[in-house]
Order: structure tokens, then C-alpha cells, then sequence
């Protein structure tokens, strides 16, 4: 195996409070050296004067369609999406067809991604089966094939008396529950935020109350059952409030945050452009304030994409018709930076910290870090480069991404999956002979 | 006739929310001149003479659709109808793979009602035909609306200062919404009436009164205007029976005699009778309700002219 000397980068790894101009050495898939000036010989030297260079980057929402929906994302198109956009481990969502509801299906997509040879794929399983929400899936036969937490995500355990049977179960595993949270009575047809722009629109709505409402109910069963849980996506205030009580409380509960909701209102929806349906649904300007103020709280566990690729014939339907959901995975990088380090929210090792060790420490994997001896996944950027979105570079299959057209500051320059290059952007001819 | 040099720019009628005071003002105009037409003893004039209307209708309706196919006629014009009862969620060929198709037949004005909100929105992206709204979701229905508040210009001479209610389901109304649009640009004074549970969310961001007793403000109102309960469209049960809808928001002859005596009372059809209105009163002197049916036809023909001649005239700079 080759052995990479990346030289003179600012060397940011939050979670060993580093932070300072580095050489690092990489051999044998792991972090051999760091420090200033290395005179290691090395097979490949990158000159990172001036770049960023941290822990690769962990995303822990990920929809890669397969297996059953192959035309819309496969786990190597969506792998090599996730290399360009730093990334170098996704969990992927089980709300496939069919879903990943037993072991083999684990199994199956773990080897997928070992193919593919790009980012490190781990899965979410099933909480029950056919994500039906009524009967426990195999979770203790999926977590020993290594999912790494479950959720029904798409949609929330409506039934109380089900999701109190579900966490009490999976408590005697070491793993995550995670919900999509969303209450269906509620939230019924609905195709985005109920407020003043679907009655205009005359859209049905989505109440936040939907998402509060079961993301209370299921802090109350943590309380009981005291099973790690994770929320996925939240998108309101009333959500946060929720979150911080939880924490102030010292619950075993952490949370995560997409990019379109730190960056969108309801008021794109304006023209019935399908590339803004998405769920939970773009709010109000008050909720993104209040997401973008939870983490400069600290209340964000984890900044994750909920990259949901669909074909662009179906985005052309009718809004109603529709299906939910953002590709973005590529670009999901630059966006963290405008919605939190451009307005100051916080800085870069604030904003790695979430995109890193704390997102490992959600779904328990010894990840996020380089310190000498760890796994080299390893992300490079140019936090100055300036450039534009253009979808039609993307490597993911879709183009359902709203941000086409976004000039955008901060790109990834180079991936390393394992002490191996995943991915080189063309723009980056740093390699020294 | 208002003779000003008002020019109409625009190919589609999608919703009056972001139309001016005087473009409304002007469809109005251009209308009451198509009345005319009407009354002759050979009912068609010529402006749309070689061009091609599609009346594309994925939802009952035979009102609208009749009063769109004759006011084509009236111009002149071909009409193909296309019905489809479809639900939102589209199995087939897509709308805007429909709606190219028959583009590519050479189709001029294509007139949509469609189930999904913004579906004629979203067609108006999508093809270079223009495209004219007949109802979409519970969004808008602006021709609907237009009739109206011709015909309460018609029967009071001006919408300004008027006090006007729209009783009834307005979440799920695009009859309501367009309506909302077209009477408060005109200057009249719009509240909403209906128990909560038929309110959309945010309702009172809407430039509008909302009350939830009709008898508080039946006094004061000088048109009233009668929404149909959609049984259909609904969902759950927004209030416990038909009994009791009625009892709190129907206009009853107990309740008209409690209204203003030159009240103008209107419903956009078709009726429950005996639901949300009774039927002495529908039939009533008050009511306006087939008086706003024939207006229909003459809003439709000068909706028709207008996209037709704004689409001419950018086709001719272009």
C-alpha cells in the first residue's frame, strides 16, 4: 500500500482539540505521523499549504435507492457522489424496495459498498418489519450483521404502544433508535409546511406540531426505556426547545440537521417548484433561526444531508403528485459553511465536530478522528476556492438539487477512504514529483 | 368603456393573486364589451378564428367546461375536449407529456382544471401553448371569481366599500381564495365565515376579516356569498353533521330576514340546497345566482381574447 505525505495543511481534528499547521503521514490505512515538518519519504507528497485538512467527513443520512429503485441512485453512484463531497462513511437509510428489514439485506448493502470502493457504507435497519410500523423487525439479527442503528425512516412509528416495545427491545443492544419524527394523523396528505404559503399555494400542509408532537412522546419513552435516541432532521423550533430540554435532562438523545434546513423557507416553494418538496418540509424563517441558533448551541449532534435522489420525471409531476426530496450530497459541504461559519454560528473545528466525531459517537463507531494510529479517512478542502453548483458535474444519478446555480465558497479537494485516495479533484494539481 | 392605453401582457390566467387593480378592472372591460355578442341572432365573432382551445378537465365539472367550450365557440375558435377523471397522483402518460402532445397537434389555449394545485402552473412552464386556470386544487379559480365580482359590479355599479362574506369551507376552497384576490383589489371588504376547522392555516395573514358567527356580521354585509360544502374534498369530519353546519351557517329565509334588505346573495354553484342554502333563497329575490353563470360566458370569451392576443403579440417581437 502506498504510503501519502499530505505537507504544510492546517490540520483541524476537533475531537483531539487539534488545530494547528501540520504535516501527516499516512501508511498502511492509518495515520503514521503528524506533525510540522515531517522528513518521511512517502510514494505520493500533496503540498496542502493553505487547505484544510481534517477527519473525513461522516454523513449520517443517506438515501442510495438500492437495492429497487437502481435508476434514481445505486450504492456506487451514490458513493462516488459522497467522495466528491468529502465524505468517507454514510448510513444509509433501510426505506429501500424492499426494505432493509432482516439481516440479509444488511449484508447485502455493506457488500455493495464494498464494491463500489468509495465511501464506507454502514445501514440504518429496520425498526419494524416492512416499516409498517406494527411488528418488531430482526434487530438484534441486523445489528449483529452490523447495522448500525434503526429507524423506519420516511415516516415515524406512529404507534405509541409499538415504539415503546421497540426501544424497550433494542435497549439490550448496544445501538440507536432513530425516527423520522412525524405524526401521519396530523400530518396526513400534507406536501409541505402548513402555514401561509400552502393556504395561498393551496397545498395541503405539514403542522410542525406533527414532528414536536412524536418527538415529545418519544423523549418521554427514552426516559423509560433509556435506549440511546437519535432525531432525524428536525426542522422546527418547537423541535429544538424539545431537543434542549432533553439534553439539560441528560438524555441519552442527539439530533441532526439537514443543509435545506438551515438554508430554505417555505417561501421557495412559492412556484410549485418540486425541487423544494421535501420532508419534514422547508419552515419558516423563525425555525431556520432556531436550527441555526441550536447549533451554535452545541445542541446539534450532527449535520446530516438526507440526500434523496429521484428522477427528474418524477420531479416534474405535479406538486402534489410529486415525490419528497434533495440530492445533494456533492455539495452539502459549502452549504454548511453559508448557513453556519459564513454568519459566524460557529467556526471550522465547531462545525467539523459535527460533520465528524460527533456523528460517529450518534451511531457508536470509533471514527471522526486522526490522531497517529487512526484509520486514515481523510478529507481535504479549500476553504477559500469560489465556485458555482452545477448539477451536471454531479456523480450522483439525479438532478433534483435546488442549488444549481449557487455560488458557493469551500471545496473538497481530495478524499481518503483507509489511507487511499477516493477521490482527486481535478482542480487540485498539488502533488509534488 | 374605459378607453386608456392599458395594454394586457400577459399568455396565462394561472390565479389573480399577483394581477393589478387594473388588469382586473380591464378583463372586466373587455367582457362587457363580449356581452354583445350574446344578443345577436348569429351568437360568434371572429377573433380566434383558426386557433385551437383544449379544454383539459381531470375533475367533474360541467359548468366551467360548457362555459368555456361555448365562450371559444363564440370566438370562433376549435375546441377539443379532453376528459380524463384522473387522481393527483399521475399512473400514466405525465400531465406535461399530455399537454405536449397535444401542442404538438398545434393546440393555441390549453384550459386545464386539474385536482393538484398548481398543476396549471406547472403546465405553463412547461409548454409554449397559453394556458388558462379553471380550477386547480383548492389554489385558484379565476375566471370563477371574475364572474363574480362582474356580477356584483354588474348589480351594485362598484365593488368599493362593499361589505362582502364568503361563508363557509374556505380551506379547501380555490373558489374562496381567487375570490378573496379579486374583491379586495377592486376595494371591497372581504370576511371569511366558517367554524375553524374550515379555515386554512395562517388565515389571517390573508387581507381579510374571519369570523366564525355568521350572525354577528350578517347586518352589515351587502353581498353574501355561499360556498358550496364539498363533501368530497373535506377529509375527516370538520363538523359533526350536516344539521349542525346548517344551523349555524346556512342562509335561511329566518336569517335574510336579519340581512340587509338589498343584500346580493351568491354561490358559485352547484348547490347543496337546503345544506348551505335554502332554496327560497337561492331562488330568491336576492339571489344572483344564474345572473353570475351568463356573466360566466362573456368573462370566459374576453379571458380567452386576451392570452390569445398577448400571446400574438409576443410571438410577433419574438
Amino acid at each position: 500500500m502506498e504510503k501519502i505525505l499530505i505537507t504544510g495543511g492546517r490540520v483541524i481534528d476537533p475531537a483531539n482539540q487539534v488545530d494547528r499547521q501540520a504535516d501527516i503521514l499516512l501508511a498502511d490505512g492509518q495515520v503514521a505521523q503528524i506533525g510540522p515538518r515531517l522528513s518521511a519519504s512517502a510514494d505520493r507528497t500533496f503540498d496542502a499549504t493553505g487547505k484544510i485538512v481534517c477527519p473525513g467527513l461522516i454523513d449520517l443520512h443517506v438515501h442510495f435507492r438500492e437495492p429497487g429503485d437502481e435508476e434514481e441512485e445505486t450504492i456506487a453512484s451514490g458513493s462516488a457522489a459522497a467522495v466528491a463531497g468529502g465524505f468517507t462513511s454514510v448510513v444509509c437509510m433501510p426505506n429501500t424496495n424492499p426494505p432493509i428489514d432482516e439481516a440479509t439485506g444488511v449484508e447485502y448493502i455493506h457488500r455493495m459498498g464494498r464494491q463500489a470502493r468509495k465511501t464506507f457504507i454502514y445501514v440504518m435497519g429496520a425498526l419494524t418489519k416492512e416499516r409498517s410500523g406494527q411488528e418488531l423487525a430482526e434487530i438484534g439479527l441486523m445489528h449483529q450483521a452490523g447495522a448500525i442503528g434503526f429507524t423506519d425512516d420516511g415516516s415515524g412509528v406512529q404507534n405509541v404502544a409499538v415504539m415503546l416495545r421497540v426501544m424497550k427491545y433494542a435497549s439490550m443492544f448496544d445501538t440507536v433508535v432513530a425516527q423520522h419524527c412525524q405524526d401521519n394523523a396530523l400530518v396526513k396528505n400534507g406536501v409541505m409546511n402548513a402555514g401561509y404559503n400552502s393556504t395561498v399555494l393551496g397545498l395541503p400542509g405539514m403542522d410542525p406540531l406533527g414532528e414536536e408532537l412524536m418527538l415529545w412522546r418519544d423523549v418521554q419513552l427514552v426516559k423509560k426505556t433509556g435506549v440511546r435516541y437519535h432525531a432525524q432532521h428536525i426542522s422546527t423550533a418547537g423541535a429544538v426547545e424539545i431537543i434542549r430540554q432533553a439534553k439539560q435532562d441528560s438524555l441519552p438523545v442527539s439530533c441532526e440537521v439537514t443543509p435545506h434546513h438551515l438554508l430554505l423557507t417555505e417561501d421557495y416553494v412559492e412556484d410549485y417548484d418540486t425541487c423544494y418538496k421535501v420532508n419534514p418540509p422547508l419552515r419558516t424563517a423563525a425555525d431556520v433561526q432556531a436550527l441555526r441558533d441550536a447549533v451554535r448551541e452545541g445542541l446539534v449532534d450532527a449535520l446530516a444531508t438526507d440526500h434523496a435522489p429521484h428522477l427528474q420525471s418524477e420531479k416534474e409531476l405535479e406538486f402534489l403528485a410529486a415525490p419528497f426530496g434533495i440530492a445533494g450530497i456533492e455539495c452539502a459541504l459549502p452549504l454548511y459553511i453559508k448557513a453556519l461559519i459564513e454568519p459566524g454560528l460557529t467556526d471550522w473545528a465547531g462545525m467539523l465536530s459535527m460533520l465528524t466525531w460527533r456523528p460517529a459517537q450518534v451511531i457508536g463507531v470509533d471514527k471522526g478522528r486522526i490522531g497517529p494510529g487512526d484509520r486514515a479517512d481523510i478529507t481535504v478542502i479549500d476553504p477559500g476556492a469560489e465556485w458555482v453548483i452545477d448539477t451536471d458535474t454531479f456523480y450522483s444519478k439525479s438532478r433534483n438539487c435546488p442549488y444549481h446555480g449557487w455560488k458557493v465558497k469551500g471545496r473538497v479537494l481530495a478524499t481518503l477512504v483507509a489511507g487511499e485516495i477516493r477521490y482527486l479533484s481535478p482542480e487540485w494539481t498539488a502533488e509534488k514529483q | 368603456m374605459k378607453k386608456n392605453a392599458f395594454q394586457w401582457t400577459r399568455k396565462h390566467l394561472i390565479g389573480l393573486r399577483d394581477l393589478s387593480r387594473e388588469e382586473l378592472e380591464f378583463i372586466l372591460d373587455t367582457a362587457e364589451g363580449f356581452e354583445e355578442i350574446s344578443t345577436r341572432s348569429i351568437k360568434k365573432a371572429p377573433p380566434l378564428r383558426g386557433k385551437v382551445v383544449v379544454n383539459m378537465f381531470f375533475e367533474d365539472s360541467t359548468r366551467t367546461r360548457n362555459s368555456f367550450t361555448l365562450a371559444a365557440g363564440r370566438l370562433s375558435a376549435d375546441v377539443i375536449e379532453f376528459t380524463k377523471k384522473s387522481s393527483a397522483v399521475n399512473k400514466g402518460e405525465t400531465l406535461v407529456d399530455t399537454a405536449r402532445n397535444l401542442e404538438a397537434m398545434g393546440v393555441d389555449i390549453v384550459v386545464i382544471r386539474h385536482s393538484a394545485g398548481g398543476a396549471p402552473a406547472l403546465l405553463s412552464r412547461s409548454i409554449n401553448a397559453c394556458v388558462v386556470n379553471a380550477g386547480d386544487g383548492y389554489h385558484e379559480h379565476p375566471t370563477q371569481a371574475l364572474l363574480d365580482v362582474y356580477t356584483i359590479r354588474q348589480v351594485r355599479g362598484r365593488l368599493d366599500g362593499l361589505k362582502i362574506g364568503i361563508v363557509g369551507d374556505i380551506a379547501h376552497s380555490r373558489v374562496a381564495r381567487s375570490n378573496i384576490y379579486a374583491m379586495t383589489k377592486l376595494g371591497a371588504e372581504v370576511t371569511l365565515i366558517g367554524p375553524p376547522t374550515l379555515m386554512p392555516p395562517r388565515v389571517r395573514d390573508l387581507p381579510v376579516r374571519v369570523s366564525s358567527r355568521l350572525d354577528d356580521v350578517l347586518e352589515e354585509l351587502d353581498v353574501i356569498n355561499m360556498l358550496r360544502i364539498q363533501f368530497e374534498r373535506m377529509g375527516g369530519n370538520p363538523f359533526p353533521s350536516v344539521r349542525e353546519y346548517s344551523h349555524f351557517f346556512a342562509l335561511t329565509v329566518e336569517r335574510m330576514k336579519r340581512a340587509k334588505p338589498d343584500i346580493t346573495v351568491m354561490h358559485p354553484g352547484p348547490m347543496n340546497r337546503g345544506v348551505e342554502i335554502e332554496s327560497e333563497v337561492a331562488d330568491g329575490p336576492n339571489s344572483v345566482i344564474l345572473k353570475q353563470v351568463a356573466n360566466g360566458l362573456a368573462i370566459r370569451m374576453a379571458v380567452l381574447f386576451l392570452v390569445n392576443q398577448a400571446a400574438m403579440q409576443t410571438d410577433v417581437k419574438s
